[in-house]
């Protein structure tokens, strides 16, 4: 029950963000304006078991929600194929580079307090 | 075999195949990331959809049709990014502590995300509505779609740049932070979730838990940040 009730809750917050977005005319998307609105709320303890329980199942499985948009590339394949090398180059090494400077920052910006201490090395 | 042509005809029509065929191809690939060790580079979304896209291009079912059944799963991903609140609320402490330092490195990461992608868009000689649409790779998908709308991109272009960031950023990022020897797990997750979004936050639920937690809280951050920072910094340039 726990986890239908959570489930409930996620979409209740959901529902919110999109009606708060769509009012105020916010560029935000409505789920994470949900997920900001369901953070202060959890303070309220009964709210905190049915989330966790359904929290836990739809996270464990969050890579499984992106296979249905992820297939729509093949609805592109013809621009994909003009431009496709150059994109991914571009793509790719942007990304190296946002990861390398994002995590370089970050771990300037921690060093010496507890969040430094790593033992990711064997990931 | 004519009445198991027309079964296959009924059967493929119906939104149940797309939602059978997306949750089988998902278990196929995730039992081989399993039996990897969970490897980065045997990502299960890589693996599934790549055994989707063949089975629809030899079936030749149109994507549509597909997405009829596969949008059920598709639909979830709206309530797991509020439920993302959940490892943030329980790791609240920590996040208010570096709140700051959190902030800084998604405002650099997202501008470095943003401002490279476009450099080496136009130094490759892209066209600009393709350059335009790479901007917001580094946000979750629905979110950069709205962002491309919003600065005249194309929506359905800018999913894919975000789709590819994410799934690359997923696999690669492993190497690099250890070629780097970044071996925090809360700065590992951060810097995943500010680039490589809710793959990225997928990726690093599986590995360790503050990973996930801190790469969720890149991702509403960027997700926060980039929707309003994107469109404004391009109306200055424009």
């Amino acid at each position: 029950m726990d986890g239908l009730k959570g489930f409930t809750i996620l979409l209740l917050f959901q529902l919110a963000g999109e009606g708060i977005v769509r009012l105020l005319g916010l560029p935000l998307p409505a789920p994470v304006l949900g997920m900001v609105l369901l953070l202060p709320a959890l303070l309220w303890e009964p709210l905190r078991r049915p989330v966790q329980a359904c929290a836990e199942f739809l996270l464990s499985h969050f890579s499984l929600l992106f296979v249905p948009i992820s297939v729509g590339v093949i609805t592109q394949l013809p621009l994909l194929e003009q431009y496709g090398g150059r994109i991914l180059l571009v793509l790719s090494l942007s990304t190296l580079l946002g990861l390398v400077v994002t995590a370089l920052v970050l771990r300037a910006l921690l060093r010496g307090t507890p969040a430094d201490q790593g033992d990711a090395a064997h990931e | 075999m004519n009445d198991v042509v027309e079964l296959w005809i009924y059967l493929s029509e119906m939104p149940l195949f797309g939602l059978t065929a997306t949750l089988a191809a998902y278990l196929f690939g995730f039992l081989l990331y399993a039996r990897s060790g969970y490897a980065s580079w045997a990502n299960p979304v890589l693996t599934s959809v790549a055994i989707l896209i063949a089975l629809l291009l030899l079936t030749g079912t149109p994507y549509p049709r597909y997405f009829s059944g596969a949008q059920f799963i598709h639909f979830l991903l709206g309530p797991a990014v509020v439920a993302l609140a959940w490892p943030l609320w329980q790791r609240r402490q920590v996040v208010r502590r570096y709140f700051k330092a959190l902030l800084t490195a998604a405002l650099i990461g997202g501008a470095v995300s943003a401002l490279s992608a476009v450099l080496l868009g136009w130094a490759f000689g892209l066209p600009r509505e393709l350059i335009v649409s790479m901007s917001p790779k580094a946000m979750t998908a629905p979110v950069a779609m709205g962002v491309a709308e919003a600065i005249h991109g194309l929506p359905a272009l800018a999913a894919i740049f975000v789709l590819y960031t994410g799934l690359f950023g997923a696999i690669t990022a492993k190497y690099l932070f250890d070629w780097c020897k970044i071996d925090s797990w809360p700065v590992r997750g951060f810097a995943l979730g500010t680039q490589a979004h809710g793959f990225g936050t997928a990726r690093a639920l599986q590995i360790n838990a503050e990973a996930g937690a801190f790469a969720g809280l890149a991702l509403g951050m960027q997700a926060i940040l980039g929707s309003f920072l994107i469109p404004l910094v391009f109306r200055l340039f424009q």
